[in-house]
C-alpha cells in the first residue's frame, strides 16, 4: 500500500541526490560568476577615518570596489528592523556597508568584486582603512554597567525593556513561606551550519529581471527586501533557496548586507556575481545567541510548590537589533515551562554590546528560559531536601487543565495558551527511561570506580508553529505527476519527503508521483519562513488543505464522467473509483486532463479534453462559473495561535575527580510533538538537537576578549562536538495531538536542544555537590569551582557523604 | 604597476577514473580545482582549515582534506570524489556504494553538506578492512570521528557504518547481512 504514508518512517526522497554529490548548494551555482569578498572591521568599536583603495586598483582581475559612498537610495539607509515592537524603544541596525562607524569585529566596510575569490581577497587585502578606535563594550555585565556605550545616543546600552506580569509579584513573594534569590549566566554559542551563508545574483538586462539564489530560511521576504532596497518592481525579482547546508536560525535573518550588495553589483556590472561566506567570516559576521544574566527571585511553600516567580534577565543582543526582541520575548514567555506559576513577573533588558548580532539560534531563547526555570526547581528541591522529580511533579500543569492560559503574550503577539499535552506522563516516562529511582546504586558503583556520578533532568514546553500563515499549492498534471509547492524553505529537515507523505495520504496517490518544491518564489510567492519549529505545522497543514481541495475537485469531475455521486468515490493509487464497484474507475491523470477543457491537442492525453472529444452539456459553459481550469488548488493555513509541544530530558554524568572531565554516560529524551508525519525524521531532529544541546552545555562558547576580538573564530578553537563528544541517546515518545490544526501536529525542530544545559548543569551539580551557576562548563572551570573557597555547596551534598570531598 | 600573483600550471589528474586536465594558478586548492575548474561540486567546503572534513576526497586511495592540498600537489594522482563512489550499473543506471545505501536507509544525513566527506572517508575505511570481520564499535568511532556534522548528532551516521559493514560482509559472502531494506524504502521511489 503506497498511499497511507502519514506516520510512516518513509526514507527521504532528497537523499538520492545528496548522497551522490548531485545536491545543488549555493556555491555550486554560477560557475562563471564574478566573486565578491569583503573588507571587514578588525575593531569592535571604531570610527572610520579613511578608506584608501588605491593599492587595490592595480590587482589584475579586479572588477569593482564599493564603499558606503557608492550606495544610493534606500540602500544607503540602515538595514530594516524586521520585527518592530513597542517595547523596542531604541532599535539600531547597521548599514549594508559601514557608514562612518563600526560596532563589531567583522562588520562589512568595503565590497570587492573580481574575477575569482582569490583575486577578490588579494584586492581586499590591499585596501587600507584607517580607524579611530572607541571603547568596546563586551559581555552582558559590561553592557549593564554602561561605563561605555555602543551607540552614542543610547548611554545605558538598553534597546528594549520587555516586561510581562500576571499579578502583583512583590506581595506574593512577601507572603511566600520560603524564598530564594540567585543569579546565573548562560554564554554565547551559535548555530554554525556546515554551509555558511552565500548569495548569487544574475541580472537579465533585456527583460530587466533579477534572479537571486541565497542560502536563506526566508526566500519570499528576502525577495521583498531586495525589491524595496534596490527599488525594483517585485515581479522583476525572483529569489530561490537552493539546497541549504543547515540553518539553525542564522539564515532566518535577512536581508544580510550581502543579500543586497551582491544583487546591486550584478545589476551595476551586468555580470553574475557570487559571494560564498568562509568560516571565519561566519564566526565574526553572522549571528550568535544565548548570552544572558538571569536574576531570579522565587517564592514557594513547604511542599515545593511555587507561589511567585520574579525574573530579571539581561540579554546581550550584540551590536544591532535587526530581529527585534524576539529572543527576549521567547525567554520571557517560555520560561514558565510545564508549570503552574500563580504569579509571574519577567523583565528582560536587551542590551547592546560591540559583538556580533544575536538572533535566533535553534531554541531561540528557550534554552535560557528552561535553564532559569529548571535550575529554580533544582534549588527548591535542594533547600527543602526533596527529590527534584517530586518538586517538578507537584508544580506541573495537569492534563485536565488544557487549554491552559499563562496570561502572557507570545512572540507572535498571541496569547500563551497551551493547547494540549500530558506533562505528568512525560515525567513518569522519563523517570523510567533514565532509571531515576535507581540512581543511588549507580552512584555507589561509580564511587567504587573512583568516579562521581550525578543525574539531572529538565522539562520544557515549546511554542511551535507560530503564524501568521503558510501556503501550499498542489497540482495534478496530465502525466499523473503531482506538483507540490510551498514558499517556506528547507535546510535539511526532509520537507520533500514529509510533505510528499502528506499529499500522498490526502490525495491517494503513490508518493513516487509527488514532487515537492520549497523556498522558490517563482513557484510560491507567499510565505513567512522556516523558524520556530513551524514548517510541518504551517506548510504541512497548508499543503494538506490544498490536497483536500484537489481531491474535492477531482471527485467532482470524476463523478460527472462516471455518472456517480462524489460521495461514493474514493481515490487510491492514483485511480478514482466508485467504492465497491470494480471497473467503474478513472485514473487521476485523466481527471487532470479533463479538468482543463481544450481547443488544441498537443499529445495523446490532451486529445481527451478537446472540444469535439468531450461529451459536454450544452446548458453550461465548459468551465463552470466559480471554477477554474486545471486540477490544482492553493490553500493557506493560518493558526489562531501557536501549538505547544513538550518534552523532558535527563542526563547521567560521570566525572573524573582527577581531570574533572565530564562524561555523559546516559541521555534520555521523552518527546511529544503531537501527531508525527515521519517518525524517522522527527527522531533525527531530536538527536541532532540533543547534540547541539550537549555542545552548548559542555563545549561551545564564543570567547570574546575585553577588546571584542573573538579568540576562537575557527573550528580549531570553537569546540563543536565530533561524534566522540555526543552521548548515546535513548528516546521515548508520547503523542498528544494538537486540537488547533487539521493534522494535529506540533513542531519538532528545536525541541532537542532546549533542555540540554539545564539537565546537564543539574547532573553535574548532583555529582560534585557544588552549585553550578553558569553554562557552559568546561573541565577547567569545574576544577576551579571545586578548588574555590567561595563555591556554594549544595544542601544535598551535605546530606550525602563523600560527595565532592 | 599591475599586481598579479598567479603563476599557472597545468595539472593532470585521474578523477573518478576519468583523465582530467586543468590549468590553474599554483595557489589553487585542490578543493577549488575539483569544484570550480572541473565542475565536481559534490565535494563541499565547510571550513577551509582542515577541521570539518566535508571536503575529504581520496587521493591515491587515501582520504585527504582537499582544502589543505594545492591542486598542483595532486598532479598525477588518482582522485575519487563522492561522485565516483557509485559504480556504473549498466543501461545508464548507477549502483550505489553500500555506504551510500546505508546513509539513506539509516537517515544518516539531514542537510547533506557534510555528507560527501563522511561517505568518502567511511567508504575508504570499510574497503580497507577485512569485510569478513564483524565491525567493532572502536572501528565505527574511528571512521566517523574526524568529521563534523551539525545536523544529525552522529548516531545515525554510526548506525549507517554498521549497516554498510554488514552489507559488505554479505557481498563478500561471509555473513547473513544487514536488516532487509524496509518496505518504506521500497515505497518511496528514490533512485537506486
Amino acid at each position: 500500500m503506497t498511499t497511507k504514508l502519514f506516520g510512516e518512517p518513509v526514507r527521504r526522497r532528497e537523499d538520492a541526490r545528496l548522497i551522490t554529490g548531485r545536491g545543488r548548494y549555493l556555491d555550486d551555482i554560477g560557475a562563471g560568476a564574478l566573486a565578491a569578498a569583503f573588507v571587514r572591521s578588525p575593531h569592535a568599536h571604531a570610527r572610520i577615518v579613511d578608506v584608501d583603495v588605491d593599492a587595490a586598483l592595480d590587482v589584475e582581475g579586479l572588477v569593482a570596489i564599493y564603499t558606503y559612498e557608492d550606495l544610493t537610495g534606500p540602500l544607503a539607509e540602515p538595514l530594516p528592523v524586521l520585527i518592530p515592537h513597542p517595547q523596542l524603544t531604541a532599535p539600531r541596525t547597521g548599514y549594508p556597508l559601514a557608514n562612518g562607524e563600526v560596532n563589531h569585529v567583522g562588520e562589512p566596510v568595503v565590497m570587492v568584486v573580481a574575477t575569482d575569490r582569490y583575486v577578490a581577497e588579494d584586492a581586499a587585502e590591499r585596501i587600507a582603512v584607517t580607524y579611530e578606535e572607541l571603547p568596546a563594550v563586551v559581555g552582558v555585565d559590561a553592557a549593564r554597567e554602561a561605563r561605555a556605550c555602543v551607540h552614542e545616543e543610547i548611554p545605558d546600552n538598553v534597546a528594549a525593556r520587555h516586561h510581562q506580569e500576571t499579578g502583583d509579584v512583590e506581595p506574593a513573594l512577601a507572603a511566600s513561606p520560603h524564598t530564594l534569590s540567585f543569579t546565573q549566566y548562560v554564554e554565547r554559542s551559535a548555530g554554525m551550519p556546515l554551509e555558511g551563508k552565500g548569495v548569487h545574483a544574475r541580472w537579465d538586462a533585456d527583460d530587466r529581471s533579477l534572479r537571486v539564489h541565497t542560502s536563506t530560511q526566508a526566500s519570499t521576504s528576502v525577495r521583498a527586501a531586495i525589491a524595496a532596497k534596490l527599488q525594483l518592481p517585485l515581479d522583476q525579482v525572483e529569489v530561490v533557496a537552493p539546497d541549504v547546508g543547515g540553518g539553525f536560525g542564522v539564515k532566518i535573518v535577512h536581508p544580510w548586507p550581502e543579500e543586497l550588495l551582491v544583487p546591486m553589483a550584478a545589476i551595476a556590472l551586468g555580470r553574475e556575481v557570487k559571494w560564498t561566506e568562509d568560516r571565519r567570516e561566519h564566526f565574526v559576521s553572522s549571528a550568535h545567541e544565548r548570552q544572558q544574566r538571569q536574576e531570579i527571585n522565587v517564592g514557594f511553600d513547604d511542599d515545593g510548590r511555587i507561589t511567585a516567580l520574579d525574573v530579571h534577565v539581561w540579554h546581550d543582543h550584540g551590536a544591532y537589533t535587526p530581529y527585534g526582541i524576539i529572543v527576549p520575548i521567547i525567554t520571557a514567555t517560555q520560561l514558565v515551562g510545564p508549570y503552574v506559576i500563580p504569579v509571574y513577573r519577567v523583565v528582560v533588558e536587551s542590551v547592546y554590546t560591540n559583538t556580533v548580532i544575536v538572533t535566533p539560534y535553534r531554541g531561540a531563547g528557550r534554552p535560557q528560559g528552561c535553564f532559569a526555570m529548571e535550575r529554580t526547581m533544582d534549588r527548591i528541591a535542594d533547600v527543602l531536601g526533596l527529590d527534584r522529580a517530586v518538586v517538578r511533579e507537584r508544580n506541573l500543569i495537569q492534563p485536565s487543565q488544557f487549554p491552559y492560559d499563562h496570561h502572557l503574550t507570545f512572540q507572535d503577539g498571541r496569547p500563551v495558551v497551551y493547547d494540549s499535552g500530558d506533562y505528568p506522563a512525560l515525567l513518569e516516562k522519563l523517570k523510567v527511561l533514565v532509571g531515576w529511582d535507581g540512581i543511588d546504586a549507580l552512584r555507589d558503583d561509580a564511587e567504587a570506580r573512583g568516579r562521581l556520578l550525578g543525574v539531572g533532568m529538565a522539562l520544557y514546553v515549546e511554542g511551535t508553529g507560530p503564524g501568521p500563515y503558510e501556503g501550499g499549492h498542489v497540482q495534478v498534471l496530465g502525466s499523473g505527476k503531482v506538483l507540490v509547492s510551498t514558499g517556506l524553505t528547507t535546510q535539511g529537515q526532509g520537507h520533500e519527503t514529509s510533505f510528499a507523505q502528506i499529499v500522498a495520504s490526502e490525495l491517494g496517490v503513490p508518493i513516487e508521483d509527488v514532487e515537492v518544491t520549497t523556498g522558490d518564489t517563482r513557484r510560491f510567492p507567499y510565505a513567512v519562513g522556516t523558524f520556530a519549529s513551524r514548517a510541518a505545522v504551517m506548510s504541512g497543514n497548508a499543503i494538506a488543505l490544498a490536497a483536500r481541495g484537489v481531491r474535492d475537485k477531482a471527485l467532482r469531475i470524476a463523478a460527472d464522467v462516471l455518472e456517480a455521486d462524489p460521495g461514493d468515490l474514493e481515490i487510491a493509487d492514483g485511480v478514482v473509483q466508485v467504492r465497491g464497484t470494480p471497473g467503474a474507475s478513472i485514473p487521476l491523470r485523466t481527471v487532470a486532463v479533463l479538468s482543463n477543457p481544450l481547443r488544441y491537442a498537443f499529445d495523446e492525453a490532451a486529445k481527451q479534453a478537446t472540444q469535439f472529444a468531450v461529451q459536454a452539456s450544452n446548458d453550461r459553459p465548459p468551465v463552470t462559473p466559480g471554477d477554474a481550469p486545471g486540477l490544482e488548488h492553493r490553500d493557506y493555513y493560518s493558526p489562531i495561535r501557536s501549538t505547544f509541544a513538550s518534552g523532558a530530558h535527563a542526563a547521567v554524568v560521570e566525572i573524573d575527580p582527577a581531570t574533572w572531565e565530564i562524561d555523559v554516560v546516559n541521555y534520555a529524551v521523552v518527546h511529544d510533538c503531537g501527531n508525527v508525519v515521519n517518525p524517522m525524521i522527527v527522531e533525527g531532529q531530536v538527536l541532532g538537537g540533543v547534540a547541539q544541546g550537549v555542545g552548548g552545555a559542555l563545549y561551545e562558547r564564543m570567547a570574546y576578549d575585553a577588546d571584542g576580538q573573538l579568540q576562537n573564530a575557527s573550528f580549531m578553537d570553537f569546540l563543536m562536538p565530533y561524534a566522540s563528544e555526543v552521548p548515546d541517546v535513548v528516546i521515548d515518545h508520547q503523542q498528544t495531538p494538537s486540537p488547533l490544526n487539521p493534522l494535529g501536529i506540533k513542531g519538532a525542530g528545536e525541541a532537542g536542544v532546549i533542555p540540554g544545559s539545564a539537565a546537564l548543569a543539574s547532573a553535574i551539580e548532583d555529582a560534585v555537590g557544588r552549585r553550578i551557576t553558569s553554562m557552559p562548563i568546561s573541565p577547567t572551570e569545574l576544577y576551579d569551582l571545586m578548588r574555590s573557597e567561595t563555591a556554594e555547596r549544595t544542601a544535598a551534598s551535605g546530606r550525602r557523604t563523600g560527595v565532592g570531598a | 604597476m599591475t599586481v598579479s600573483i598567479d603563476t599557472e600550471r597545468t595539472v593532470r589528474l585521474t578523477v573518478n577514473g576519468v583523465p582530467r586536465e586543468a590549468t590553474v594558478p599554483v595557489r589553487r586548492l585542490l578543493s577549488d580545482a575539483l569544484r570550480h575548474d572541473l565542475g565536481l561540486t559534490g565535494t563541499h567546503v565547510g571550513c577551509e582549515h582542515g577541521v570539518c572534513g566535508a571536503c575529504t576526497v581520496l587521493v591515491d586511495g587515501t582520504p585527504v582534506r582537499s582544502c589543505l592540498v594545492l591542486a598542483v600537489q595532486a598532479d598525477g594522482a588518482e582522485v575519487t570524489t563522492v561522485e565516483g563512489l557509485a559504480r556504473d550499473g549498466g543501461r545508464g543506471g548507477q549502483v550505489l556504494h553500500p555506504v551510500q545505501e546505508a546513509f539513506r536507509e539509516c537517515h544518516a544525513l539531514q542537510c547533506g553538506f557534510c555528507t560527501p566527506g563522511f561517505l568518502v572517508t567511511i567508504a575508504a575505511g570499510l574497503e580497507a578492512r577485512d569485510a569478513a570481520e564483524e565491525i567493532t564499535e572502536e572501528e565505527v568511532d574511528d571512521l566517523v570521528g574526524g568529521n563534523l556534522c551539525r545536523c544529525t548528532g552522529y548516531a545515525n551516521i554510526k548506525k549507517a557504518v554498521r549497516h554498510a559493514a554488514a552489507a559488505m560482509a554479505v557481498s563478500a559472502g561471509t555473513a547473513a547481512g544487514p536488516p532487509a531494506i524496509s518496505a518504506e524504502t521500497a515505497a518511496d521511489g528514490a533512485v537506486r
